[in-house]
C-alpha cells in the first residue's frame, strides 16, 4: 500500500507522511532533562490520521521519555504539543485524554488488586444517578469489549493479578480503545506476548488504522515495524537521528539509523544525525 | 474526550456475545459467594469466645460481659475503619491515639467553657457543636498530616511519628494536664452505661430495619445482575446468605437485651419512672449501647465510601498501583490528604465516645490507641503491602483485639501478661494472614 501511493507522489520530501493535511499530532522541539541530563532533547515528530509512526531506538534513546510527555506523564522542559494544528497544554494525563490519547504503557500499567472492569474504568468510572459506582454497568461494558479483543477471557471477578499476561495486556488495550482514542500511543504492545497473540495486535493495528486512529508505536522489533509502520523516528541518546517512510529506507538502513546515528539519504536528518 | 454515558446503562437488549456468562456454578460453598477470609475471622473469634467462657468460669459468654465488650470495642472499631484505607494505600497513621487525646481534650473543654454558657445546661446544641467542633479539628489535623506526606513528600511513618509527640503534646497544653469533666447529659450518652442504651423497644426496631435491609440489598444486587443477565446466585443460595445474616442480628438483639438493669438500679430507675416493680422482680433491658450504634453506622458508611464511591476505589488502585493510578489520571495527593483528614475526623468520633464514657478528658487518653486500631485492622485481613482490606474485617478484628483484652481480664492475667499475649496474636495473626494469601490467592 505504501509503495502504490510513492510511486504517485515521487516529489514528496523526505521523511513526510503520504497523507495529506493537518498532522493529528506535531511534537516540536520537546525537551526533558533529569538532573542535568537530557532524557529528550528538541525532538520534533509528527502523526496523521490513519497513520503509524514508529519510534525506534536504543533502550535509553529517549523514545518512551517522548511519549509520557505525550501522555502527560512527564510535563516538557520546552518544546509545543500541537494537537490539529493547535497548540495544547498537556500537564497532566487528565488533559491528554481529554484530547483524545490513549496509551498502552510497556508496564501495563493495572492496578493489580482491582478486577479488569475497575481497570478499564480507571479514572473515568461509570456512576449511577446517585454518584455511586455503577459496577455491573462496567462490568457489562468490560465484556462487551473483551469479547470483541479477546473471546476467550472469562475472568471478569478475578484481581488482575491472577490472570495471564496476554490477559493482561488485552486489559490494557481495551482500556485504550474502549474510549474512543484519535490518538493512540503503544509502547512495545506485544514484549508480554506469544506469536498468535502478537499477530491479533498486528491486526488490531490495522483495524484501528482504518478507522482514522494515528499511532504511535514504540517497538524492538524492526520486522513488525516494516510491517505495521508507515514511517519511522529514529532516537539516539535523546537526540532525533530522522524521520523515513518505511518504503524509502531499507531495514539495514534503519539500523544504521539506530546503532550508528548515520542518516540514509532516504531520510529526513534531525539534530541527532552524526 | 470521548462521550461516556454517565451512569446511563447501555441498552439491556445489549447481548454480550463471546464471553457469556458460565452457568454452572463450582460448588455448593462457591454458590453461596461468601468471603471465606471473613468466614474464617468468625470462626477464629467463636473459638476465643468459647475457649475463654472455659477458662473464665464461665462468666465470658453472658450478657453483661458481651454487652461490656460491645461497648469496649466501639472506640478503636471507629478508628480502624479509616486505618484500613491508610494502610491499603500504603501508608501508615501513627498519630491516632494522640489526635484521640488532643480531639478529646479540646471538646471537653469546648464544651465546658465556651458551649454550656453560651447556650445553658444540657442544650440540645451544646452536644452537637462538640461534636462538630472535634470532628472538624480531628479533619484538620488529619489533612494537615496528610498535606506533608503528599505534597512535602515526607513518609507517613515520620510524619505521623512525630504527630504521636505532638498531638500529645497539644492535648497537655489544652489544660495544662488538668482532667476536665463532661458537663452534657446528652453528650455523655454516647459513652453507654444505662443512659446510653436504647432499652429492649427500639433495639428490636433497629433489628428490624437492619433485617429490612438485608433483604433490600440482596433483591436489589439480584435486579442488577438481571438488568445485564448476568450469571445469578442460585435463590437456595441467596436465602442462606441472607437469613444467616438475619439470625446474626437477631441473636445479637436477643443478647443485648438480655442484659438488665441490676436489681438495686432497676428500682431506682422505676421511682423515677413511676413503674410499678411486679412482684417477680423488674426487668429493664439495656439493648444496643448508643455507641455500639455509633459505631455500627460509621461502618456502613466506611464500607460504602470503600466500595461503592469513586474515592474508595481510587484508594484501592492507589495501593495496587500507585504508577497506575497516576497514568489513569487519577489526583494521588489529594485522595492521600483526604484519607489522612478522614482518619483525624474518625479518631476525634473515637474521642467522643471513649471520654463521653469516662465522663471526663485526660491528656493520657487514647494512649496505645493506634497500636490496638493498626492491629485490628492487620488482624482483619488489612495487607500492609497495600491494596487489600475491608472495612468489615477491621471492626472484627477490634472485636477480637477486645476480646482478648477482655477475657484476659475476667481470668485474672496481669496487664504485662495481657500485652505480651496480645504481642504474640498479632504476629501470628498476621503469619496465618500471610500463609492465606500465599495459598489461594
Amino acid at each position: 500500500m505504501q509503495q502504490q501511493t510513492m510511486t504517485g507522489t515521487p516529489a514528496l520530501a523526505p521523511g513526510a507522511s503520504t497523507i495529506p493535511g493537518t498532522p493529528l499530532v506535531e511534537m516540536r522541539d520537546i525537551s526533558i532533562a533529569f538532573g542535568g541530563i537530557h532524557a529528550v532533547d528538541r525532538v520534533s515528530v509528527d502523526l496523521m490520521p490513519g497513520e503509524v509512526v514508529a519510534l525506534l531506538g536504543h533502550n535509553g534513546a529517549g523514545k518512551s521519555t517522548l511519549i509520557k510527555i505525550l501522555a502527560g506523564a512527564y510535563k516538557a522542559d520546552g518544546g509545543e504539543i500541537r494537537i490539529k494544528g493547535e497548540t495544547v497544554p498537556i500537564a497532566n494525563p487528565r488533559d491528554a485524554k481529554r484530547y483524545g490519547i490513549e496509551t498502552i504503557y510497556q508496564t501495563l500499567a493495572l492496578a493489580d488488586n482491582v478486577d479488569a472492569a475497575a481497570n478499564l474504568f480507571l479514572g473515568r468510572e461509570l456512576v449511577t444517578p446517585w454518584g455511586t459506582l455503577d459496577d455491573v454497568a462496567m462490568e457489562a461494558a468490560t465484556r462487551e469489549v473483551m469479547g470483541r479483543l479477546n473471546p476467550n477471557f472469562r475472568k471478569f471477578k478475578e484481581p488482575v493479578r491472577g490472570l495471564s499476561g496476554g490477559q493482561r495486556q488485552s486489559v490494557a488495550i481495551a482500556r485504550a480503545i474502549h474510549f474512543n482514542a484519535r490518538i493512540l500511543i503503544m509502547d512495545e504492545p506485544t514484549a508480554a506476548l506469544g506469536p498468535q497473540e502478537t499477530a491479533q495486535v498486528g491486526e488490531l493495528v490495522k483495524q484501528l488504522k482504518a478507522e482514522g486512529i494515528g499511532i504511535f508505536l514504540i517497538s524492538h522489533d524492526i520486522h513488525d515495524v516494516f510491517d505495521l509502520a508507515d514511517r519511522v523516528s529514529v532516537m539516539k541518546n535523546g537526540k532525533l537521528v530522522g524521520t523515513a517512510r518505511t518504503g524509502d529506507v531499507t531495514q539495514d538502513e534503519v539500523l544504521g539509523m539506530i546503532i550508528l546515528g548515520k542518516c540514509p539519504p532516504g531520510a529526513r536528518p534531525g539534530p541527532g544525525a552524526s | 474526550m470521548s462521550d461516556i454515558p454517565a451512569g446511563g446503562p447501555p441498552p439491556a437488549k445489549q447481548t454480550v456475545p463471546a464471553s457469556a456468562p458460565q452457568t454452572a456454578p463450582v460448588s455448593r460453598l462457591g454458590a453461596l459467594e461468601v468471603d471465606m477470609r471473613f468466614l474464617g475471622m468468625v470462626g477464629a473469634l467463636a473459638i476465643i469466645w468459647i475457649v475463654f467462657d472455659f477458662l473464665a468460669d464461665h462468666t465470658f459468654l453472658t450478657p453483661r460481659n458481651l454487652w461490656n465488650l460491645s461497648v469496649q470495642t466501639a472506640s478503636i472499631a471507629v478508628m480502624s475503619t479509616g486505618m484500613v484505607l491508610v494502610i491499603v494505600m500504603r501508608h501508615i497513621d501513627l498519630s491516632v491515639g494522640s489526635i484521640l487525646g488532643v480531639t478529646g481534650m479540646v471538646m471537653a473543654v469546648f464544651q465546658a467553657s465556651y458551649l454550656m454558657p453560651a447556650f445553658g445546661f444540657n442544650h440540645p446544641a451544646v452536644w452537637m457543636l462538640t461534636l462538630v467542633v472535634g470532628i472538624a479539628l480531628g479533619a484538620s489535623i488529619g489533612a494537615l498530616q496528610g498535606f506533608i506526606i503528599a505534597y512535602l513528600g515526607v513518609p507517613a511513618f515520620i510524619v505521623t511519628l512525630g504527630g504521636l509527640l505532638v498531638w500529645r503534646g497539644a492535648a497537655w497544653a489544652v489544660a495544662e494536664g488538668k482532667t476536665i469533666p463532661l458537663t452534657d447529659d446528652h453528650f455523655k450518652l454516647l459513652g453507654g452505661g444505662a443512659d446510653g442504651s436504647i432499652g429492649a423497644g427500639w433495639s428490636w426496631m433497629v433489628c428490624t430495619l437492619a433485617i429490612l435491609a438485608i433483604v433490600f440489598a440482596t433483591v436489589r444486587a439480584r435486579q442488577q445482575r438481571k438488568r445485564f443477565r448476568f450469571p445469578l446466585k442460585p435463590v437456595w443460595a441467596e436465602f442462606v446468605t441472607a437469613g444467616f445474616a438475619s439470625l446474626a442480628v437477631i441473636a445479637a438483639t436477643l443478647v443485648m437485651n438480655a442484659y438488665t438493669l441490676p436489681a438495686a438500679l432497676a428500682r431506682r430507675y422505676a421511682e423515677a419512672h413511676g413503674i410499678e416493680v411486679p412482684a417477680d422482680g423488674l426487668f429493664i433491658s439495656f439493648g444496643y449501647a448508643v455507641p455500639v450504634l455509633v459505631a455500627l453506622a460509621v461502618g456502613i458508611v466506611m464500607t460504602f465510601i470503600t466500595t461503592r464511591t469513586r474515592f474508595g476505589r481510587y484508594v484501592f488502585a492507589i495501593g495496587g498501583n500507585p504508577e497506575a493510578a497516576e497514568l489513569a489520571g487519577i489526583n494521588t495527593r489529594r485522595i492521600t490528604v483526604q484519607v489522612f483528614a478522614l482518619m483525624g475526623g474518625l479518631a476525634a468520633i473515637g474521642a467522643a465516645i471513649s471520654t463521653a464514657r469516662l465522663n471526663s478528658a485526660t491528656n493520657a487518653q487514647g494512649t496505645l490507641d493506634e497500636l490496638y486500631v493498626i492491629a485490628a485492622a492487620v488482624i482483619g485481613g488489612t495487607s500492609l503491602s497495600g491494596g487489600a482490606g475491608t472495612v468489615a474485617g477491621a471492626m472484627l478484628g477490634a472485636l477480637v483485639m477486645q476480646s482478648l483484652q477482655s477475657g484476659m481480664v475476667l481470668m485474672r492475667v496481669d496487664t504485662p501478661y495481657q500485652n505480651i499475649v496480645v504481642g504474640m496474636v498479632l504476629v501470628f495473626a498476621v503469619f496465618i494472614d500471610t500463609v492465606y494469601r500465599k495459598r489461594f490467592k
